[in-house]
């Protein structure tokens, strides 16, 4: 082989590598990356049942609640609208009334969210950047004093 | 001692800018003189750093609150050892750590680089210099750790609980060890095109300073990971966080670079691809600093968002992206093209290596990036998850693993498939065995499972194979095969622990992900949960006082074949400076695998939420990270690449003992 097809070969290579990654980004981005709502958005958006979603916001005060073994329900809401939101396992260390909360899953078919992932504030200090941008925008944004 | 440091590290900004001109004038003009200082001034500017360094950190230890930065994240009853590691647990000590890293490996180079041409030495000197003028510059304009307070609070904020573990002694400094290690490569590329020419002694040291790079990153990452899986109480060793994305992608390329190194340096190919790879995988670097340390991404990592910060690291990497770049644009086609070679050879393999794993980088890279440019365009706000990687990283690394074991089995020039594939049939028996044994005999085994276990055993098998061949095992006799066993080249047994630890970590990964078990539930005192063959007992909740927390420790008791064996604790912890809660979770190994538990909240009836994990094989996820590193490690012994390097008085002596 000369160096002129090896070169053209290599490049070749190159290429369909590319073709390949291109292909499998654009469908994985159109499948499996999920959008972010906060609850009044949700009207808007008419997401079907069964679509992955994260849904923010705030835990709405005196909605948590405790049933049987590791499920609990509360709601999430932007002052605006709220969401009923049921999760099975250990909520993070910083879940509590009226703080910051990213919940990620799908709508069943009673629309309630069913989440499979729930996100507090990391810190003391910070609020999840989402919710905090949402909660700026429809005007319902506190400086929090600490 | 903190206006010492502060002056120290203004000191040293001045110095770097010394450092960044007075060689590259000298390198231009040949004028010896100028090259010569090119040296002294980065040893110095070491020691200035150092001692920034050390004064901050005595600030720390001594809980000085006067000082803004100890004061938001040290208080006086923490423990010792957080105090000092609480120096980089905050964004302007770790960026501290970062320069004082990036001012070391300059050092290295000025110390130990006397056989280098003259030029290049002041050239690498130089770029050294120019992203340590940078820094310093970002940290005193926009991070300044010395800042005080007037007047001094009497007590600090506490460090965040999250960052008081052993885990912040280890993972941070070897982390930045890999990922500023990488700087010294793109240093000597940049000399490279500024010089227009690379030569024998260029491909020679790139090569060692990226297996030491690639060494602390590999470590810095699996330390990482480890760290989470045991702090975060979600039992989780890897989440595609855009975070973890930004150490994995300096990683994905350094190991593209270590590989396109290999066939630079024996071949002199590549030349020009291995350049490119240098400076992008130290690009990806600074991308990942800009992530971590910008505040665009919320995280642990990201200790305070000033959007000056983050428009200044993008200034910084523009700069050096862009610049080397436009170098490199400029200047590539003057080097000189290397060996022909055919495609089914040694380097064929390794340039199908360095094609997987650029293009793996890449799809890493745009799951990152996507979700903040979309935002930054539309507004719109989506999460780029586990499963998107699953759909892309997955699929471009699996082949990539398959053909691993072939790699080191071709010849170089021109290899023949056929050969390796006879000598790989051993392993290949053993992979299908594993497969079938998993698939048949193991409940509730996937396809996928089976063919993971496959994969891992064959990696395992292969790298072994390659020894085995090397040393003529079924050829010779046993005297021999020995003999030729303990002479093999440190870099083949390198390059075996190296993809040996893969396929442990593949192994181990397989094992969690397929083979894992997890049961939640609500517990009272004294009962008991089956989970994979192992018996807890719940023995109720005891509250303890710590240095600087309180805490309700879960005790539980492990009961294996009816008789007790041991007690497993997970707690929860609230420190009451932060007004935070943590949850320490209790974790039991078991041969290779653990039992991982962790506690939720009281319910109101007394019961307790309790989350277990049966996570067999899970600690070879880590452990395979270690053989990598000691694979590095190895190689970085060979006496190859001790000729002509670092240790230039053992050369004769070197040179004499080498059989090429």
């Amino acid at each position: 082989m000369t160096r002129k097809q090896k070169r053209m070969s290599v490049i070749l290579a190159g290429l369909a590598f590319l073709a390949a990654a291109t292909g499998l980004t654009f469908y994985a981005l159109g499948q499996k990356a999920s959008y972010f709502y906060m609850p009044a958005d949700l009207a808007a958006a008419s997401v079907p049942p069964g679509q992955r979603i994260r849904l923010g916001g705030l835990v709405e005060k005196g909605t948590i609640v405790r049933g049987q073994g590791a499920t609990v329900a509360f709601s999430v809401t932007d002052e605006q609208k709220s969401v009923k939101v049921t999760y099975t396992g250990i909520l993070p260390d910083l879940f509590r009334e009226e703080q910051g909360v990213i919940t990620e899953g799908a709508f069943g078919p009673d629309g309630v969210f069913v989440a499979d992932s729930v996100l507090a504030k990391h810190d003391e200090r910070y609020m999840p950047k989402e919710v905090a941008d949402g909660l700026k925008a429809k005007g319902v944004w506190q400086e929090s004093t600490n | 001692m903190v206006e010492t440091g502060h002056f120290a590290l203004v000191l040293a900004f001045a110095l770097s800018l010394v450092q960044m001109l007075v060689p590259l004038v000298g390198a231009r003009t040949g004028n010896q003189r100028l090259m010569a200082v090119g040296g002294p001034v980065t040893v110095t500017g070491f020691a200035l750093t150092a001692l920034s360094f050390a004064a901050l950190a005595s600030a720390y230890a001594g809980s000085d609150f006067s000082v803004a930065s100890v004061w938001e994240n040290s208080h006086s009853l923490q423990p010792m050892i957080y105090k000092i590691t609480g120096t980089w647990g905050n964004h302007e000590g770790s960026m501290l750590l970062w320069v004082l890293i990036l001012t070391f490996f300059g050092a290295l180079v000025a110390v130990f680089g006397n056989n280098l041409p003259a030029t290049l030495k002041a050239n690498v000197l130089a770029v050294q210099g120019m992203i340590g003028a940078a820094f310093f510059l970002f940290i005193l304009a926009t991070s300044n750790p010395f800042t005080r307070l007037n007047p001094a609070p009497i007590e600090g904020r506490d460090l965040n609980p999250v960052l008081q573990d052993l885990g912040l002694a280890i993972h941070p400094p070897m982390l930045y060890l890999g990922y500023v290690g990488f700087s010294i490569c793109f240093s000597f590329s940049v000399a490279a095109l500024i010089e227009g020419r690379i030569d024998a002694s260029w491909a020679r040291w790139v090569r060692p300073w990226t297996l030491v790079a690639w060494m602390f990153l590999t470590g810095g990452i699996a330390m990482g990971s480890y760290w989470a899986y045991y702090e975060l109480g979600w039992g989780g060793f890897w989440f595609w966080d855009p975070v973890e994305n930004a150490s994995f992608m300096p990683w994905l390329a350094g190991t593209a670079l270590l590989h396109s190194a290999i066939v630079m340096e024996k071949r002199s190919a590549l030349k020009i691809w291995t350049l490119l790879l240098a400076i992008l995988t130290f690009s990806l670097s600074l991308l990942g600093t800009f992530l971590v340390r910008s505040g665009v991404l919320t995280s642990v990592h990201a200790f305070a968002t000033d959007p000056a910060r983050g428009v200044f690291i993008l200034c910084i990497l523009t700069l050096f992206i862009g610049g080397s770049l436009a170098l490199f644009a400029l200047r590539a086609s003057r080097l000189t093209v290397g060996g022909l070679f055919h495609p089914i050879s040694r380097e064929g393999a390794l340039v199908l290596n360095n094609l997987f794993l650029t293009t793996a980088t890449a799809t890493v890279l745009v799951g990152t990036l996507y979700p903040l440019a979309l935002e930054a365009l539309t507004g719109g706000k989506i999460s780029v998850g586990a499963p998107f990687f699953d759909l892309t990283f997955g699929p471009l690394m699996l082949p990539l693993l398959a053909i691993v074991p072939f790699g080191p089995l071709l010849a170089w020039k021109r290899g023949d498939v056929i050969a390796a594939s006879q000598r790989l049939m051993a392993a290949f028996a053993l992979a299908i065995a594993a497969m079938l044994v998993t698939g048949l005999f193991i409940d509730g085994a996937s396809v996928f499972a089976a063919l993971g276990v496959g994969l891992a055993v064959w990696l395992v098998a292969g790298a072994l194979t390659d020894l085995a061949v090397k040393s003529g095992v079924g050829s010779v006799a046993p005297a021999v095969m020995l003999r030729r066993f303990a002479g093999l080249p440190r870099s083949v047994f390198g390059t075996a622990l190296a993809h040996l630890g893969l396929g442990l970590t593949m192994l181990g990964i397989v094992g969690t992900l397929c083979f894992g078990t997890e049961k939640i539930l609500s517990m009272r005192p004294g009962e008991t949960v089956e989970l994979s063959g192992h018996t807890l007992r719940f023995e109720g909740l005891s509250p303890r006082k710590g240095p600087n927390f309180t805490e309700d420790r879960g005790r539980f008791l492990l009961i294996s074949d009816g008789n007790e064996d041991g007690e497993i604790t997970s707690a929860k912890r609230f420190y009451p400076v932060r007004q935070t809660v943590t949850t320490e979770s209790g974790i039991r190994t078991l041969g290779l695998s653990q039992l991982y538990l962790s506690l939720g909240d009281e319910n109101n009836d007394g019961s307790v939420v309790v989350r277990l994990w049966w996570k067999p094989l899970v600690t070879l996820i880590w452990g395979g990270g270690l053989v990598m590193m000691a694979g590095a490690a190895m190689s970085l012994l060979d006496r190859r690449l001790r000729v002509g390097a670092p240790a230039r008085r053992r050369k004769p002596a070197a040179a004499l003992a080498s059989p090429t």
